[in-house]
């Protein structure tokens, strides 16, 4: 992944501390993050709000590279943010990257 | 990819079939190809459903075109109109036209549609005989009716009534000349048949019934005057249009040395004997079957595009077939085996003055086919039943009289979508009216309920509304529409029914996901949120305590244990068995009320007391100063006991019914299962607790116990059936248990006990669970196996179990 110098990396939890097809959430003042990891370990950060109804992406079913929102079963694709077709919305997108096994978040 | 080095598909055919399958491949697959289409008509892809309105003057061509020139620049397809493919040269794959233009292929799609069959008699090459099969027989027709006087139409089906129906219409006498004894054999019981010719009769059309055609008579100027008969008979004719019936065109590809047998011969991925060549449409023998209707053709361009996107997965399977026609102006529907025979018995309601003829045909208490005439309005309903195989058993009564009879909505409901305006509401849990469903099957070209759902939302939710939806989608979509069933797959991920996963975890001892998906091939690396529940829930009710429970599978509640809500706080509900408390508990209650600022604590319908609005990161100090177990308000599981008070202190109450309703939630906590279950256990006959609308309801008389069992106050009321009556509290635990098991191990995921029992009927439960001794106590020991050492979710998260769920991360600045 591209670094871009303006982007401070702070350090977030190995891959292991999240859960695989799952996620952990990240509080933050201005709405919560929600990290998610595949099932081939890649992981994606999103805004914890679906565009639909604003439900907590992070507590939905991962699987490939989407989650499913609990509220109301829309489906997110986790590397764009987009919600999928037919269903239009996107969910905000945080720079994340892995090294070593540790993820870092890009908070700018 | 560079532009030049894309591969090469060219499609033989610009119908319907092909270029349905071109749109499905465009969808999923959308640069792959350079795609080169040839059409031996001079016009884009029209609707061919639709001649018969323009024929009849109510529509014109460009109505019924499907996809303008435009269509084909705008997806960069190169168009040939007016080009008949001569010949397939295999050996240096390519396409040559009888113009000679060529064109090259790596693969090549055939969908060359069908021929009208012409009857091999003498003056059949006259001019005035014309066949009914595309635009330009329609315009020959329109033409010949402005000068002819006399039209003869031999053929009694679908395409020679339509035909006559549009020439009378113009201003001919028309005589229907038919080989059969009734009109539309195919399609309607003689009955039928003939209502459907004496309401012809009335709007000036002549019949000829069980008449074979001998020659057509022409004069010196080569032009048709007559037909004659075999037997001697003749009516005059200067317009005779044939439609006895259409044969697969396949001369192109028997000149190509495919192997055809009546119909290209096709694989289930619609392949030929020639592995670059594919063949869809009315061309095509799959299973030894050539399908001469629209929806099967869709499913196998749905296929078919897959596989050319190298996707490699799908099947067609071939397609069950309902008909539901509009033959001017009257609504026929057919379905199944609706001819009935020596095994079968028939329900039939005849009203020939009000022009309504429905026959249902019963085979061993299920629906196997049904032959409706002037009011088609339950079509879809008696298709459901009739696919779905269902035991009628007391729907028996009542299913002459349609769905409307057995409740206007509800769970299999649907009322009469042809009666809704509008503005009406259709899905009342996502508030779609039935305008807005009309507007988005005819302007996104919706075929299939599932396609509603996800663009309209109805019936997404709930599902009591797919009935209506699916009724909307028949009377929306076209006067000969032919809705096929949908495929019973699990979801998107896997062509595999719920039935055939769960068998495959028992007999191939699956233990988790991954075995699961690898073995039934699932298409999709861990399935989706619709599979990976139900396959967890088959997982862990076939194998307990061998196979894995992955809580990354289940949904959200179920992973945490509490129900989440609109704002994403959740609601804890502490067990309560049978609705019982005390002094302790309830200060312990408010003491975790205030100090977790709880905003709402209120009394459920289970008689149990519900915190709302607990932060996911307090859940779990909630549950530790709560001390109380999980009351599991919030899974496909065992719910609350609901009970009266019961013969301790009421005046009234004939057994300890508050004990039972203990005893039976100490046996059956922590179960997972189908759906909820929910019982209830009343003290006598006037049943305060409800018993009749729940899954397991016990009532007590003095005697003993009735049991019963498949109510539901949910969606649709249902109220429960009576199962067994028992002497003794140990009996109305093994009954129960065994009911319960049994529905743990054969309903479908997100069955709730009412659809289980529709599906298998009440005698097998009563056949497993009453009558047969050794089947409920081995059933009962399962549940109670299964059910063993099962820790109760929240004293194991206070001890720490998935405790990262609960605590969010933290950025270190």
């Amino acid at each position: 992944m591209n670094m871009k110098a303006n982007e401070p990396w702070v350090y977030l939890c190995t891959v292991e501390d999240i859960p695989r097809l799952g996620s952990r959430v990240v509080e933050r003042s201005g709405g919560n993050i929600a990290v998610f990891r595949t099932g081939d370990d890649r992981v994606f950060a999103l805004l914890d709000r679906c565009p639909h109804k604003a439900g907590p992406l992070s507590q939905g079913i991962v699987h490939g590279e989407t989650v499913t929102c609990p509220l109301h079963s829309w489906n997110i694709d986790l590397s764009s943010g987009e919600a999928k077709a037919p269903d239009t919305g996107c969910a905000r997108r945080f720079p994340v990257k892995v090294e070593g096994g540790e993820v870092f978040l890009g908070l700018s | 990819m560079l532009p030049n080095s894309k591969p090469r598909l060219v499609v033989v055919g610009n119908g319907m079939a092909g270029i349905r399958t071109l749109e499905e491949l465009l969808t999923i697959a959308p640069d792959m190809y350079d795609i080169t289409v040839f059409g031996a008509e001079p016009h884009p892809n029209y609707n061919r459903i639709l001649l018969s309105p323009v024929l009849a003057g109510e529509q014109t061509f460009n109505d019924i075109v499907l996809n303008p020139v435009s269509w084909y620049e705008a997806a960069g397809i190169t168009l040939h109109l007016g080009k008949h493919i001569d010949r397939i040269d295999r050996v240096h794959r390519k396409v040559i036209a009888a113009d000679g233009t060529e064109a090259p292929y790596d693969r090549l799609l055939l969908a060359t549609g069908s021929m009208p069959f012409i009857l091999p008699i003498p003056g059949k090459d006259l001019n005035g005989v014309i066949s009914y099969r595309d635009i330009a027989d329609t315009e020959a027709m329109i033409e010949a009716a402005k000068v002819k006087r006399h039209a003869v139409v031999i053929g009694g089906g679908l395409l020679g009534l339509e035909a006559a129906n549009g020439l009378k219409l113009r201003g001919m006498e028309v005589t229907v000349v038919h080989l059969g004894d009734w009109l539309l054999e195919r399609q309607l019981d003689p009955t039928a048949g003939k209502l459907l010719q004496q309401s012809l009769e009335e709007r000036g059309l002549s019949f000829m019934l069980g008449k074979s055609t001998a020659e057509i008579v022409g004069n010196e100027a080569g032009e048709c005057t007559a037909v004659r008969f075999k037997d001697g008979e003749t009516v005059a004719a200067d317009l005779v249009v044939m439609a006895v019936g259409i044969r697969p065109n396949t001369s192109l590809a028997e000149a190509s040395g495919l192997y055809c047998n009546r119909g290209v011969v096709v694989s289930d991925a619609l392949q030929t004997y020639d592995p670059r060549i594919y063949a869809v449409g009315e061309c095509v023998s799959h299973r030894g079957i050539a399908y001469g209707l629209v929806a099967p053709l869709f499913e196998q361009a749905k296929v078919c595009a897959n596989h050319l996107a190298r996707f490699g997965i799908g099947r067609y399977k071939g397609s069950v077939l309902s008909t539901k026609l509009k033959v001017t102006g009257i609504d026929l529907f057919s379905a199944g085996d609706f001819m009935g025979g020596d095994a079968t018995e028939e329900i039939v309601l005849s009203d020939p003055a009000g022009g309504v003829y429905k026959k249902l045909v019963i085979k061993d208490d299920q629906l196997v086919g049904a032959c409706l005439y002037g009011d088609t309005a339950d079509g879809a309903w008696y298709f459901k039943l009739l696919k779905e195989g269902r035991k009628l058993g007391e729907l028996r009564d009542h299913i002459m009289f349609g769905e409307s009879s057995v409740g206007d909505v509800g769970v299999q409901g649907q009322s009469r979508a042809m009666a809704m305006q509008d503005s009406d509401e259709v899905c009342g849990c996502n508030g779609v009216c039935k305008g807005t469903i009309v507007k988005a099957i005819k302007e996104k070209g919706l075929f299939t309920v599932d396609d509603v759902k996800k663009h309209t939302k109805a019936a997404s939710s709930c599902g009591s509304c797919t009935g209506l939806v699916e009724q909307i989608l028949m009377n929306t979509v076209g006067g000969s529409f032919q809705e096929s069933p949908k495929t019973k797959a699990m979801c998107g991920c896997t062509d595999h029914t719920h039935a055939e996963v769960r068998q495959a975890i028992r007999e191939h001892k699956l233990l988790t996901h991954a075995a699961v998906y690898e073995f039934l091939e699932w298409r999709t690396p861990n399935g989706c949120a619709t599979c990976r529940p139900a396959v967890n829930y088959y997982l862990i009710s076939t194998w307990p305590h061998e196979a894995v429970d992955d809580p990354q599978s289940r949904f959200v509640n179920e992973r945490v244990h509490a129900n989440i809500q609109k704002d994403g706080t959740f609601s804890v509900i502490p067990q309560m068995k049978g609705g019982v408390t005390n002094a302790s508990e309830l200060r312990r209650i408010a003491d975790v009320a205030d100090k977790y600022h709880i905003p709402m604590v209120k009394v459920t319908g289970g008689q149990r007391i519900d915190l709302l609005g607990v932060k996911k990161e307090d859940l779990v100090s909630v549950w530790a100063d709560l001390g109380m177990n999980s009351g599991h308000a919030y899974g496909k599981s065992i719910r609350t006991v609901k009970t009266c008070v019961g013969s301790e202190f009421c005046r009234f109450g004939t057994q300890n019914s508050t004990q039972m309703g203990i005893d039976l939630e100490t046996m059956l906590a922590n179960m997972w299962s189908p759906h909820k279950v929910k019982l209830a256990v009343s003290g006598c006959p006037r049943n305060c607790a409800e018993a009749g609308i729940k899954d397991v309801g016990v009532i007590a008389v003095d005697s003993g116990w009735e049991l019963y069992v498949g109510g539901n106050g949910g969606i649709k009321t249902e109220v429960a059936q009576f199962l067994v009556k028992v002497k003794t509290a140990e009996e109305v635990k093994e009954f129960s248990g065994a009911f319960l098991q049994l529905y743990r191990e054969e309903a479908y995921y997100l069955d709730r006990t009412v659809h289980y029992i529709d599906r298998v009927g009440l005698e097998h439960i009563k056949r497993r669970v009453v009558d047969d001794a050794d089947s409920r106590r081995a059933l009962y020991e399962r549940l109670l196996y299964s059910l063993e050492g099962l820790p109760d979710p929240w004293a194991a998260r206070i001890k720490g179990a998935q405790a990262r769920e609960f605590i969010p991360l933290k950025v270190l600045a």
